[in-house]
Order: structure tokens, then sequence, then C-alpha cells
């Protein structure tokens, strides 16, 4: 009797006008079903609505290339929670490493998550590359998909690289120095590279000077990598992995011919 | 039984297509739980680091640079910081790009083999893993004060003293004069990039055979021919210092090799 009550209020909201509005199809396990869980929602239908059995083994994938949106998207969800309370300043900044550990809640768990996050990005990254390349998969018709990737990995690497910087303490600073070293020595660009004098780079006017806004790492430069690792590179990450995804649909995952 | 045999009788028209969802989507569900869950205990449990605030005029020795540049810092022991920071990570970055243009062979598309592949596979087994990861290992592990070598277990002594003897190749062979250096300087390197060229040249029509020469075209032969040179130009750099102390082959007062 009570059961009965219940699917009766069940099938009231199921059968609603505001419930039906929203889900256009329940869970039967119906093929039609199947293949609509799929197209009909906005973040699924990333997915083909059917795959070829292969494609789905871990064997062949390895996982990597959707491990490395996850961590993608692990780093930008923890990302925003410090960005609350991060300030790209170099007076502050190191303090407000201090305040996110001691004094927020999670604070601590969210910077590790970040950072953690953000190293295993880079690693999946290099061993989805490595999949990508033993399986051949970059092979027509999908050499225009491995260009994308290969643009994605040296994105993910500048993220790593402008977010070392922001703890501001001794680690990133001097990482970040040692790093952008190879610009003051880039040819014709830096001012210590070879023929610079060709077109007068010098120490506060060249390759190095634009990346860290002076002549040396400072204030200014925290503030641009700031911004290039909080909006620029993720922004432009974000489109090319739209363009990944898309093209791994329109040409076809890959796999034995059969 | 009856199935079995209509199935053989059209092999063409297998479809080993399956639903995406539940299979797919319960994959990606349950390993994005598995290494969430994993993040998580791992960032409960180590911390990331923070040093003492930033300090411009107190250099830490060594310096490193993020581990997964360090390949490129250890190339700056054998090459100058204009050519192991700028022109081989570009060269890296373009190289990977022509992969799918320089690499004509349709075999092993979309499956796992070596032997339809074993060339391409060992030329990315030799970039990838022995020069680029060992890099990473030695750059991370091995490299103390100084960017001295040292062993994991030994003490990081900051006054190491490590003889200077590295002398530049045309010394070595007894060129004094400046001049007369560069210009064999500029011989070695261009021969080393003939040469180079010509056996592998000599090694595809060997091993390929004339006919994949002609298929592969003269853009392509040498794009991958000067690309797989200037990729063994570290190890053979690595080996000249190792065991004779060499440090620049070419020497000029603009660049140096
Ligand atoms: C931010 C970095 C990247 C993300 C998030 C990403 C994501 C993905 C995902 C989810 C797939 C589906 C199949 C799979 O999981 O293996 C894929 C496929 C693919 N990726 Fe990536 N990827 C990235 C970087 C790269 C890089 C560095 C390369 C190569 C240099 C690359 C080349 C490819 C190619 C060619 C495919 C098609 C594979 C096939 O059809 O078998 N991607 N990627």
């Amino acid at each position: 009797m009570a059961l009965n009550k219940w699917e009766e209020i069940k099938k009231d909201i199921v059968e609603s006008h505001v419930w039906r509005a929203i889900f256009r199809h329940g869970y039967e396990d119906t093929p039609r079903n199947r293949v609509l869980m799929v197209t009909a929602n906005v973040w699924l239908h990333l997915h083909p609505a059917k795959v070829r059995r292969h494609g789905v083994r871990m064997r062949f994938t390895w996982c990597m290339g959707g491990l490395t949106f996850l961590m993608f998207l692990m780093t930008v969800i923890t990302g925003i929670y410090l960005m609350f309370y991060y300030r790209p300043v170099a007076e502050y900044a190191y303090a407000d490493m201090k305040y996110l550990e001691f004094d927020m809640p999670f604070g601590m768990l969210m910077r590790n998550m970040h950072r953690w996050a953000a190293h295993a990005m880079v690693v999946f990254v290099w061993l989805h590359m490595f999949r990508v390349f033993l399986t051949g998969s970059y092979k027509p018709p999908r050499e225009f998909n491995w260009i994308v990737g290969v643009l994605l990995l040296v994105l993910t690497l500048l993220l790593s690289f402008t977010g070392y910087l922001l703890p501001w303490d001794q680690l990133s600073i001097w990482a970040v120095t040692v790093g952008s070293n190879m610009a003051r020595a880039s040819p014709l660009l830096g001012h210590e590279g070879p023929f610079h004098e060709l077109v007068g780079a010098n120490p506060i006017y060249d390759a190095r000077a634009f990346l860290f806004g002076g002549g040396e790492i400072g204030p200014h430069t925290l503030l641009r990598f700031y911004i290039l690792h909080c909006i620029f590179i993720p922004l432009v990450a974000s489109l090319l992995m739209a363009v990944h995804f898309w093209r791994i649909r329109r040409d076809g995952f890959s796999g034995p011919s059969l | 039984m009856a199935e079995v045999a209509q199935e053989k009788k059209k092999p063409v028209q297998i479809d080993d297509k399956i639903h995406t969802w539940p299979h797919l989507v319960r994959n990606e569900f349950l390993v994005a739980i598995f290494v969430t869950v994993v993040l998580v205990i791992w960032s409960v449990g180590i911390d990331a680091p923070l040093e003492e605030p930033a300090n411009p005029t107190r250099t830490p020795n060594p310096s490193k640079a993020p581990w997964y540049f360090l390949g490129l810092q250890e190339m700056l022991v054998y090459f100058d910081p204009w050519h192991a920071g700028v022109v081989l990570p570009t060269l890296i970055i373009v190289g990977l790009m022509m992969i799918p243009f320089i690499d004509i062979n349709p075999n092993g598309n979309g499956y796992y083999t070596f032997k339809e592949r074993k060339y391409e596979i060992l030329t990315f087994f030799l970039g990838f893993h022995v020069l680029w990861v060992s890099m990473i290992i030695i750059g991370t592990f091995f490299r103390g004060p100084g960017w001295n070598l040292f062993w994991p277990w030994q003490h990081w002594d900051p006054h190491k003293v490590v003889a200077l003897t590295n002398v530049d190749l045309p010394y070595l062979l007894g060129f004094r004069d400046y001049r007369w250096s560069a210009v064999f300087g500029l011989f070695c390197v261009l021969a080393y990039f003939v040469v180079g060229i010509g056996l592998f040249h000599a090694w595809v029509i060997r091993v390929k055979g004339k006919e994949f020469m002609q298929r592969w075209g003269p853009v392509r032969f040498a794009i991958t021919a000067f690309l797989f040179i200037t990729m063994l130009s570290l190890p053979v750099k690595m080996f000249l210092r190792l065991a004779f102390n060499v440090k620049y082959i070419l020497v000029t007062p603009w660049i140096n090799i």
C-alpha cells in the first residue's frame, strides 16, 4: 500500500510539466535510450553514440587523453578556489600562500591537489602522446589532430611553468629564472644570444624582458605570469582542446581496419 | 549454429560497435573516480613545497628549473644556451609536428605493432625515452651544486672541486690560430651533417630500397635526415665531452657549437 503511494508520487513528479521540460528521457535500457543518453546530453555528446569495441579497452588508450583532461579540470576547479585567496602582488603573494595553508578551510588540500594534478597532467600528456604514437593514430586522416596535440603539450608545459612562479618563494623565482634564461639567449631576440647587436636587443629590451615585463624577475613578472597562468593559457588551451575533441569525432577514432 | 554460419558468410559487414552508454561512459566514470581518489589521498599525505620567501639576492646552488624542463637544462651542459635552450627545443616541437608528414608507412594505423614499424618506434624511443626522459632523471637526481654530478647517496658538497679540463676540438687537434680553428670547426660541423645525411641515405636505400626512397621523396627525406642527424648530435656531443673533454667543436666570436 505504502509502496503504491510512493510510486504514485514518483509518477506525479516524473510526469510533471517541469520535470519533462528538463529531462527528455528516462533510464530504460533500450537501444534507443542508450543513444539518447549520449546525444541528448551536452557533455556526453562529445562521444559518438556508438564506439568500436577496441576503443573502449583501457589497453588501447591507457585512458591517458581522458585523464589529461580530468587533470586539467581538477586544476581549474582547485585553481578557482585558490584564486579567491591569492593576490598576485609581490608583497602579498607569499603571505597568501601561508594564509592558505594555515587559515583557509581546505586551503592546503586545494593547493596540494592543484600542484599534484598539474604534475600529473604533464606526465599523462606525455604518456598520451606516447600511446598515440604507438598506435600510429597520427596517420591519415589524423595528422592535424597530432599537431593540435603537440600545441596542447607545449601549452601544458607553459601552464605548469607559469604557475611555478606564483608562490613567490625561493624555489619558484629561481626555477623560473633558470627556465627563462633561455629567452635571454635567443638568437637575435635575446641580449645574450648570437647576433643580438643586429636588432639592438639589450637587457631591458629583449625576449626575456618581454616575458618578465622588465629586465629582472620582479613584481611585474608575477602579475604577467599570473595573467598568463590564470587567463590567457587556459583560454587558449581550452579552445585547442575543443578543436582536439571535435577532430577526434570528425576524423573517427583510430582502430584496426575491419 | 545457424547464426555462426551466417556470420562467416559475410565477413565484410562485421559491426564491432557497442553503445557508448553504458560501456564507455562507465569505464570513464570509474577511472575518473579512482584517479580522483588517488589524487585526494596523495594530496592529503604530501604537501606541495613552499620554501622561504623569494629573495632575488640569494641564488640557491643548484638552481633547478621545474623537473619537466630539466632535460633542457641538462642539454646546457653540452651546448650553449642559444642552441640548447632555443634552437633545439624549437626543433623538437617542429619535429614532433612533422611526424605525421614524414612517416608514410601506411601500416600500424590504429593498432599496436612493433614489427610493422620498427624504425619509427625505435627512433621515437631514442628521442623520448633514452634522451628526454633519462636527461630529466639525470637532472633531477644526479645534479648537485655547481651542476656537478653526484650520486643520490652522496653529500651535496658545494665546494666540490671539479677540474675544468674541457678544451675545444680544434685546439685539441693542434689548431692555435683563431681563424683556422673556426674554419676547421665549421668544416667539422658541415662534415658531420653531410656524412650523417649521406650515411642515412645509404642506409635507407639498403634497408627500404630504392622504390621506397622514390615514394618518400627528397623533401621528406631531407627533413627527416636533418632532424634525425640533429637529434644524434646530442649523444655525439655527450660522448665527445665525456670521453675527450671536448667543449666546443665550432668556435667563433658569435656562436659556439
Ligand atoms: C592537454 C592535452 C591533451 C588532452 C586533454 C587530450 C585529450 C585527448 C582525448 C580525451 C583523446 C581520446 C582518446 C584517448 O583518450 O586516448 C585524445 C585523442 C588523441 N590525441 Fe590527445 N590530448 C591532449 C594532448 C595530445 C598530444 C600532446 C597529442 C600528440 C602529440 C595528442 C594527439 C591525439 C590524437 C592523434 C588523438 C586521436 C587518437 C585516436 O584516434 O586514436 N593529444 N586526446
